[in-house]
């Protein structure tokens, strides 16, 4: 895609929450653009650049389903500083597949995990450095406001392209109907 | 799950009367349901084998209907009515004072599997509501102390033929009578009047009379009498939808209870002039009572000859109405999902065109007439299609039945000429203080007072003659959200926007109204309204948002008191998503609690 490189670089972070970093991956998938793409935009925070806390930016994208008190944090701190968020992927917009648990009671699964199993202690972890499990998995947008959604498990390379390239040069953002997948 | 147990006894006769038909799968299953209080997996395989056809197509129906159960319910079921005027009337505390006496949770059935007790869509018992449905019998007029009698005639195990018959009235409250309500009625006047204009005459009358459908969308009668006698096809069906699911409605009711005859004639008249011979009635399950006398009535008509073979001794005019029941699904006052119902199929609506006029019933041409649209049938046989044109609007002729419920002194039904204000009819009724009316049910609008010099007529105001009103004293959220619980019942599933769009706005509509709503829940209802309203299969989506529309537009306040001023917010407690996880692992310190919200910086 031939595009004039904006004023200024956007400042991009992003994150994988409860994911599988499939949608980073996916993200990986755009090949040789993403020379074009660090040409137009600078990554924060991110596991690419493995950055842990983020500053201002313009746009978040975040993969994973919210499952954890540690995955509030992050996804609250993306959205304090991001002026644009986007919901990567099935587990970002559903719950996707970590929310498989939700018919469960979360202390019973703890409890199996950690005192049932064949060779674990009779006990629950109560490190206070682990981050606690909520009840439930949630998609981000009961969690915080969330500005764009791309479905997908994981969005293609392309997808995200061009999704991408439509925020940075402040178009609504269009995915075309094979590019549009939920699966 | 009790154990499935067969009554073959039972089922046989059941299935004989109905001829082994699988086009009468519905209406076996109703019966067989009436019979063994539900549908055990053992009774719908057995109902499959009877009838040759395979058990997912009988499962797939019982599933289908909301009166249908393929788990237990209890010998009582109890079903309070759920419409918003039956809730204003005080219902809600009328299920929490049941279920307490019974010591039941809603839905569930008691230990002894005696009673469960529920909730269902408007019974159109609006004008005399609260009212609920015991095995589908409708009670009306309920007070604490009726609740309490009925709740002792449970525990008695009393049979419900044997429960007191004022229970079980069901009044007509005509308060103002016109054209068709004032009238009086001579056996075979109208047919008689028909027979001597002969069949192209009375189509030539019923154009002039510029008639048009009551059922709402005001589609010309004539039209679709003609449509239906020039397409080609074996048979012919005349089709009276009954099936009155708009939240609010009662007329037909009141039509089939004390004007059945005119619904006859007119049915008999439209066969007449179209060349059909054979009537089918889709009378919807909360209606169940009315149909012995329906029977009743249609047997008298057929030893007076006024159906049968040769009617009114004409040779060769024949024509004979059969009543078919529904069970508990708005969808089916949708023509085409009518049609699929009395094939006996789930009722989901079939891609138009072609419409029932060519390919209806049975794959054949077919009318279907709202019941009071045939009853008008009739003054334009007797009076003639000009005279009948002389009355109301230009484009709207003749008169219309308006059901008036809510906040009124004098709720029932109001005949007036089409071009009638709403400020009239409220005045008749006697509704003093009103700040809204919702017109045509929960698929219509909601006026504002500013609107009510509007006319009904389809020029103006169409209606399907639905009027709920809200006094001063009430919250329109509660209807919007009464409404959104509604749709996302009677939604039929068949189309994404309309299944799943549906249950958003319901999710949203609680999200605001637990106090957790911000201006961005506000803005996915107005996108989810553009998006259900453009792009669902059937009428039930398109008009599944108006009333939700219209109040968040005309009366901004009902929703702006609501809304939070931060940006957003979770629609739960995010550190009680924690509670369980901190129990299990014995943790209380800082790092194992969320608070409650972003932070600072966000609030707007």
């Amino acid at each position: 895609m031939n595009m004039r490189p904006p004023m200024k670089k956007l400042k991009v972070a992003t994150a994988s929450l409860s994911g599988c970093l499939g949608c980073h991956m996916s993200l990986l998938d755009i090949d040789e653009r993403l020379l074009e793409l660090v040409k137009l935009v600078e990554f924060d925070r991110s596991p690419i650049t493995d950055i842990k806390s983020c500053g201002p930016c313009d746009i978040a994208l975040i993969e994973g389903a919210v499952c954890n008190s540690e995955n509030v944090h992050v996804l609250r701190e993306l959205r304090r500083n991001c002026k644009m968020l986007v919901a990567v992927g099935a587990c970002a917009v559903t719950g996707g597949l970590p929310a498989q648990r939700n018919r469960f009671d979360v202390g019973e699964i703890l409890e199996r995990c950690y005192c049932e199993m064949p060779g674990t202690q009779s006990k629950v972890p109560d490190d206070p450095e682990l981050p606690l499990l909520l009840d439930k998995v949630y998609p981000l947008n009961e969690i915080v406001r969330v500005d764009y959604f791309i479905p997908g498990c994981p969005p293609s390379g392309d997808a995200l392209w061009k999704y991408l390239t439509d925020l940075i040069s402040g178009r609504m953002p269009r995915l075309d109907y094979q590019s549009f997948r939920f699966d | 799950m009790t154990e499935a147990i067969v009554e073959p006894e039972v089922l046989e006769p059941i299935i004989a009367r109905y001829n082994g038909d699988p086009g009468n799968l519905l209406q076996i299953l109703i019966e067989a349901q009436n019979a063994l209080d539900w549908l055990s997996p053992g009774t719908q395989g057995f109902i499959a084998k009877s009838l040759d056809i395979p058990v997912t197509h009988v499962a797939a129906v019982v599933q289908f209907y909301t009166h249908l159960y393929d788990t237990p319910r209890g010998k009582y079921r109890v079903l309070f009515s759920h419409n918003i005027t039956d809730r204003m009337a005080g219902s809600p505390t009328l299920m929490a004072h049941m279920l307490k006496r019974l010591k039941l949770k809603r839905g569930v059935v008691s230990d002894d599997g005696l009673v469960s007790v529920g909730k269902t869509s408007c019974t159109g018992m609006c004008d005399q509501g609260p009212a609920l449905l015991v095995n589908n019998r409708a009670i009306t007029r309920l007070t604490l102390r009726r609740i309490d009698e009925i709740c002792d005639l449970i525990r008695a195990r009393a049979p419900l033929a044997n429960w007191p018959a004022h229970y079980f009235r069901v009044e007509d409250n005509i308060e103002r009578a016109d054209m068709l309500l004032g009238s009086a009625y001579a056996p075979g006047e109208a047919l008689r009047a028909a027979i001597a204009c002969g069949p192209t005459g009375m189509m030539a009358e019923m154009k002039r009379s510029n008639l048009r459908g009551r059922g709402g969308a005001g589609f010309t009668t004539a039209v679709k009498w003609e449509a239906c006698r020039d397409a080609p096809g074996d048979e012919r069906y005349i089709v009276c939808n009954a099936d009155e699911g708009e939240p609010g409605t009662f007329k037909d009711r009141v039509l089939l209870q004390s004007f059945a005859e005119r619904v006859f004639e007119g049915m008999a008249i439209a066969g007449y002039c179209t060349g059909a011979r054979k009537g089918l009635i889709y009378l919807r399950g909360e209606y169940t009572y009315l149909r012995a006398p329906l029977e009743a009535k249609l047997s008298d008509f057929r030893r007076n000859r006024l159906l049968g073979m040769g009617i009114c001794g004409v040779p060769g005019f024949d024509f004979d109405i059969a009543i078919h029941l529904g069970a508990g699904a708005y969808v089916c006052g949708e023509e085409t999902a009518l049609i699929e119902s009395l094939e006996g199929k789930p009722g989901r609506p079939r891609i138009r065109p072609p419409f029932p006029v060519t390919c209806g019933y049975k794959n054949q041409p077919t009318v279907v007439n709202n019941v009071e649209t045939l009853c008008k049938v009739t003054e334009v046989a007797i009076h003639g299609g000009l005279a009948y044109a002389g009355t109301g609007t230009r484009q709207s002729a003749g008169t219309k039945i308006i059901s008036v419920s809510g906040d009124v002194e004098r709720p029932g039904l109001y005949e007036y000429p089409f071009g009638v204000r709403v400020s009239q009819v409220l005045e008749d009724a006697g509704a003093y203080d009103a700040i809204a009316v919702q017109i045509s049910g929960a698929a219509g609008q909601c006026l504002t007072p500013q609107e009510f010099g509007r006319r009904i007529a389809f020029e103006d105001v169409p209606t399907s003659g639905s009027f709920m009103v809200f006094g001063n004293n009430r919250d329109l959220f509660e209807a919007a959200l009464n409404y959104a619980h509604f749709f996302e019942h009677e939604s039929c599933g068949f189309c994404t926007p309309c299944r799943v769009g549906t249950a958003l706005i319901a999710r949203i509509l609680e999200k605001i109204h637990s106090g957790h709503g911000a201006r961005y829940e506000f803005n996915e209802l107005n996108r989810l309204h553009q998006l259900i309203s453009t792009s669902s299969h059937c009428g039930l989506g398109t008009t599944a948002t108006n009333a939700l529309h219209d109040i968040m537009t005309k009366f901004p306040t009902v929703f702006d008191r609501r809304l939070i001023r931060r940006d957003f917010e979770p629609g739960f407690d995010l550190d009680a998503a924690l509670a369980r996880a901190r129990e299990v692992a014995g943790r209380d310190d800082a790092n194992a609690h969320l608070d409650a919200h972003l932070g600072e910086g966000v609030d707007a």
